[in-house]
């Protein structure tokens, strides 16, 4: 169990993310849309409804929330898995964690890349501290997305992997208030 | 009808005609937000607010689109991480059924690595995912790595959908 030290340290580290004051509104708002709109001709009418205020106000709020940022997009999300992107790899990377930053940006512009994080390391045990999901039709299509990674990456990795799913066992939308 | 031809008609079904590929790559973001959505995709489109309703629906049956609606930023409102765990093969699927149990589960990947179980849990705060993840490596009696999120690279504007 060589990364107990390291679980613990993460512990002691809240990454909570932004501090935007959300009132209980906001929070219904969440509630009510979290799982999707209602495919009806006045779905944000709905929402206000089940929670008691104006339409108008549902998107307003909605905006709000979207430009502060903690609605990154509002879509119709497609199951890619579903659409034959069966090749789910995740890659992980080590780059020197004072090119992080310069390098997880561009990364983060692929436009077959859907996430594109830092997360800490776990030494001994992982020493990956970038990480990006490439999604392609199949593990050849993948592979080589990823060594499209890692020209660009050049100098800047120091070593990477490619995991890829063998099974989805759960893919729910995030639960944020339950 | 014979059974080739039942087949043939499911996949029919299922392969996207010209207005699916629009409403499935094009409203990846930017799904409007005023009083009738639908209307304005149809507008856009060339089409009527009751196709895009119906084929919507007829696509969220079908699985191709997940849902309609908010993308939210992880970690915006209470916290999450990813986290990996090293399962011994012959207890795997003990210890991943146990793991999707947890309502805090959102998503469970098996994948080809000596970490082979990878999820993410999110929960109301710091203190309330600790709890899950300390449930999760007492029942287990395995460690679980965590890897919460430092910095978010991506701009997420969706994915360009290539048709096959």
């Amino acid at each position: 169990m060589s990364f107990v030290m390291a679980t613990s340290q993460v512990k002691q580290t809240p990454q909570s993310g932004h501090n935007v004051h959300l009132d209980d509104i906001d929070r219904k708002i969440i509630q009510a849309t979290q799982a999707g709109l209602p495919l009806v001709s006045r779905p944000y009418d709905d929402i206000a409804m089940q929670i008691g205020i104006s339409a108008d106000e549902v998107l307003k709020r909605m905006c709000k929330m979207q430009q502060c940022g903690i609605i990154r997009r509002i879509a119709a999300v497609p199951n890619h898995y579903a659409l034959g992107y069966k090749a789910n790899g995740m890659t992980v990377w080590d780059v020197p964690d004072d090119r992080i930053d310069e390098l997880g940006k561009q990364v983060g512009t692929l436009e077959f890349v859907s996430h594109c994080y830092h997360r800490p390391r776990y030494l001994p045990g992982w020493r990956y501290n970038l990480f990006a999901m490439v999604h392609a039709h199949t593990r050849e299509e993948a592979l080589q997305l990823v060594s499209r990674i890692a020209d660009l990456l050049g100098e800047g990795c120091r070593g990477h992997d490619v995991l890829f799913s063998t099974r989805i066992l759960k893919k729910t939308c995030m639960r944020l208030i339950s | 009808m014979s059974q080739t031809s039942a087949n043939m008609n499911d996949l029919k079904k299922n392969i996207p005609d010209e207005l699916d590929k629009h409403l499935l790559n094009d409203f990846q973001y930017g799904f409007p937000l005023e009083p009738r959505p639908f209307k304005k995709i149809a507008e856009r489109l060339g089409t009527t607010e009751d196709v895009v309703i119906d084929r919507l629906n007829e696509l969220q049956d079908q699985g191709t689109v997940s849902r309609v609606g908010a993308v939210f930023r992880a970690n915006s409102i209470g916290a999450s991480t990813l986290a990996a765990m090293s399962v011994p093969e012959k207890k795997i699927e003990g210890v991943a059924a146990m793991v999707s149990d947890y309502s805090e589960v959102n998503h469970n990947y098996l994948r080809e690595h000596h970490f082979n179980l990878w999820f993410v849990v999110t929960a109301s705060d710091e203190q309330a995912l600790n709890v899950v993840l300390d449930d999760i490596e007492h029942r287990s009696g395995l460690p679980v790595m965590y890897l919460p999120m430092q910095e978010d690279f991506h701009i997420d504007l969706g994915f360009d959908l290539k048709w096959t």
